[in-house]
């Protein structure tokens, strides 16, 4: 013990060792394998698989029509929901931030982490009933004469926006509550209006929460494989690695496929980071 | 300075989010859990103390089961290593247990919704309670909605026994998967039809591979109150002019390919289908095209068939593939979901499946046990009923609640089968013996995700 106590050195990386292992080996280890057995190459006429490197996936995927249009359908989501998202977030953030009282905002808080504490899967398939041919929705939109859009890539769309909104208002709320006070009543002694400090103090303040923000939603709408398989009977990134994985149980290609969206992140990672969106850290 | 601090805490809160959002990502992927009986009554049979007494030849090692220690030939079954086939002297090949030793206290089952049942779906349907009383074997099973979640569950799980459907049962052979299945140990096969028996699904080079289980055909179901006139004819629900376009219903899975094949049998003759598994190069593009037509049609592809239910009851579906159960279901509800199903006239897609016992299986005595169990007559009975489907032990039609089940369901009525297609892997070696031009099963797959698009 007291050969620790003079080394706090070692105290440290002894404290440090088992979430490192962890993250290391569990985390990166994981992520690893993925990428190298995507250059593997799966026989379907003998079920095995080949350790030999390769590009067959990748060129598989290239060639096959059905595998780009199924990225780009998954990239088009992603970035409808994470523009739905932070439209709606953004006055909900604001408000929370900068008019509500103390006690509306804590209940607002309290209300927007609520549904994340229900299970992931009871909520799409709450949403499901809600949609369905004689759902509360169609009910509800029968007088006005119209129909809700039934299952397919709009009642999607709706269900990414509910279920990905809190992790894009709570980025925003706390880069807006941080913005000093002072910083608006400067601009507002020099004579801007309300829109013009919000357009040139307010906004470049809270742009990088949003882009936090938009990384959640857009990378989370990537990979979500249940909400299409329950809502929409066309395919996502998703749900073609599962059915590679699950139905033709070729492993290396779903790795390979599975690159697609780490792929999209890094590159999505370093527009934002061109956007000046990382120069606040 | 202070912007800088600012920012950064408010930039430290995104982990805790990251950690929320991994954490609730996590629960949705849990796929459903083992359902395992929690009948924890002592066993009344004979209890395995000490070790069980196991032939060798039951513990030969997977490595030893056929076709394992070679690439599977794209040909036919017809080429099997000379060992597995009984030889002369009358030793059984390897992996074939002479007789069943006492019971291992638990056996693991895959099988498809509604032929395991413990009580906990319906407290009346319960057959398991009575197998593990007798036994003494604990059964613990999973469910599965299509033959490629069967084949890669049971690839990768530890399952002493599996409900195979032909497109299924040959791919599981083909990697050395399950064993070969000393009939001679299970009585009540005795009893089986014989138009179930020594068949190329559940019969590899003059080997049995398992106990066959029963048959069904995929129906035709719509609702009453909603599709008029009634359909006879599959056309139903491939027709781009359909007025139910958006409330159609068809199978999720790559074997449905075959359905559209089995209307081209009738509506292009030309084409010369004559096995809906064995298609070329012309008559699979034909099929995927019928596919790829029906696909804006589909409200939702089911494979899950308490999804199917749903569909129906709240009417996003009102017209497609569906099996007997899920009409039997539906009509049991409260108030009753108005459904009917029929076979069309153009025949249809079916099943046949097999029971089959894991190559390097845990309990193998209790999966012979079970074996037995569920192709006696009276299990035979209670599943066929449950299940609406053909029983393959045809005593069990003496027992059926209904006295007209079997006639019902065709249990020996070979005419009615004629038409019926059962469910089987498509192989590059055509089913139907025309050599090496068909499309194999990952085209199917691979066709499969593009009609889905």
């Amino acid at each position: 013990m007291n050969a620790l106590y003079a080394r706090p050195r070692s105290v440290a990386s002894l404290l440090m060792a088992a979430p490192l292992t962890w993250l290391v080996v569990v985390y990166l280890g994981s992520l690893a394998l993925l990428l190298v057995s995507a250059f593997w190459t799966y026989s379907a006429a003998t079920d095995t698989i080949d350790t030999t490197p390769s590009l067959v996936n990748f060129g598989e995927i290239i060639a096959s029509s059905t595998f780009r249009t199924i990225a780009l359908r998954t990239m088009g989501m992603a970035a409808l929901v994470t523009l739905t998202t932070a439209i709606i977030a953004f006055p909900i953030a604001y408000y929370m931030a900068r008019v509500a009282s103390h006690r509306v905002r804590g209940l607002l808080v309290v209300a927007i982490l609520l549904p994340l504490w229900a299970s992931y899967v009871v909520k799409v398939y709450a949403w499901r009933i809600i949609l369905s041919e004689q759902g509360i929705l169609n009910w509800s939109l029968e007088p006005l004469g119209v129909s809700g859009p039934g299952y397919g890539d709009v009642a999607l769309w709706l269900v990414f926006t509910y279920l990905w909104l809190p992790y894009m208002i709570l980025p925003i709320y706390a880069g807006l509550e941080r913005i000093p006070t002072g910083l608006l009543e400067a601009s507002s002694d020099l004579g801007a209006r309300g829109r013009q400090t919000f357009r040139r103090i307010i906004l470049p303040l809270a742009f990088p929460a949003v882009v936090a923000g938009s990384i959640f939603t857009f990378s989370l709408t990537l990979g979500d494989y249940i909400a299409p398989s329950l809502i929409t009977s066309t395919q996502f990134l998703g749900n073609v690695i599962f059915s590679q994985l699950g139905a033709a149980g070729d492993l290396p290609l779903a790795a390979a496929l599975g690159t697609i969206p780490v792929v999209l992140m890094i590159i999505y990672l370093l527009a934002a980071r061109r956007l000046g969106a990382f120069e606040a850290l | 300075m202070d912007r800088r601090s600012r920012t950064r805490r408010a930039w430290a809160l995104l982990p805790a989010i990251a950690l929320l959002a991994t954490a609730c990502a996590g629960g949705g992927a849990t796929q459903a859990p083992t359902r395992v009986p929690t009948t924890d009554a002592p066993a009344s049979g004979p209890a395995s103390e000490g070790p069980a007494s196991q032939e060798p030849a039951s513990e030969a090692p997977a490595s030893e089961a056929p076709a394992s220690e070679e690439p599977a030939s794209e040909g036919p079954a017809s080429d099997e290593p000379a060992s597995v086939a009984p030889s002369s002297d009358g030793s059984l090949p390897s992996g074939m247990p002479a007789e069943v030793g006492e019971g291992e206290g638990e056996v693991r089952i895959l099988a498809w919704p509604g032929y395991v049942e413990d009580g906990s779906t319906d407290p009346e349907v319960d057959w398991v309670t009575e197998f593990e009383g007798a036994t003494g074997c604990e059964v613990s099973f999973d469910v599965f909605g299509t033959s490629d979640e069967a084949f890669n569950l049971f690839k990768d799980g530890d399952y002493d026994v599996i409900s195979a459907s032909g497109d299924a049962s040959g791919r599981l052979y083909e990697g050395g998967y399950v064993a070969p299945v000393n009939v001679d140990l299970v009585p009540n096969y005795a009893d089986v039809v014989d138009a179930l028996k020594d068949q190329p699904y559940n019969t590899f080079g003059g080997v049995h591979y398992g106990i066959p289980h029963g048959r069904g055909a995929n129906l035709l179901m719509w609702r009453t109150d909603v599709v008029d006139p009634a359909p006879d004819s599959w056309t139903a629900v491939f027709d781009p002019e359909s007025p139910y376009a958006g409330q159609v219903t068809a199978y999720d899975a790559a074997i449905y390919i075959a359905d559209a094949a089995v209307v081209l049998m009738t509506t292009q003759p030309e084409l010369g289908i004559t096995d809906p598994y064995a298609l070329d190069e012309a008559q699979f593009a034909a099929a995927v095209d019928l596919a790829r037509q029906q696909r804006p049609l589909i409200s939702e592809y089911w494979s899950d068939y308490t999804r199917e239910m749903a569909s129906f009851a709240n009417q996003d579906s009102v017209i497609g593939t569906t099996w007997q159960i899920i009409v039997n279901l539906l009509q049991a509800e409260d108030p009753p979901v108005p459904v009917e199903a029929i076979k069309p006239v153009e025949g249809s897609t079916g099943w046949s499946d097999t029971w089959m016992v894991r190559a390097d299986a845990a309990h193998p005595n209790c999966a012979y046990m079970w074996l037995d169990y569920v192709v006696s007559p009276q299990t035979q009975a209670s599943i066929a009923e449950w299940f609406g489907e053909a029983p393959a032990n045809i005593a069990a039609c003496d027992l059926t609640a209904d006295p007209e089940h079997c006639d019902i369901f065709h249990a020996d009525d070979d005419a009615y089968w004629e038409d019926v297609y059962y469910w089987t892997t498509p192989s590059v070696e055509c089913l139907d013996g025309r050599g090496p031009i068909c499309k194999g099963f990952d085209e199917w797959l691979n066709a499969w995700t593009e009609i889905k698009g």
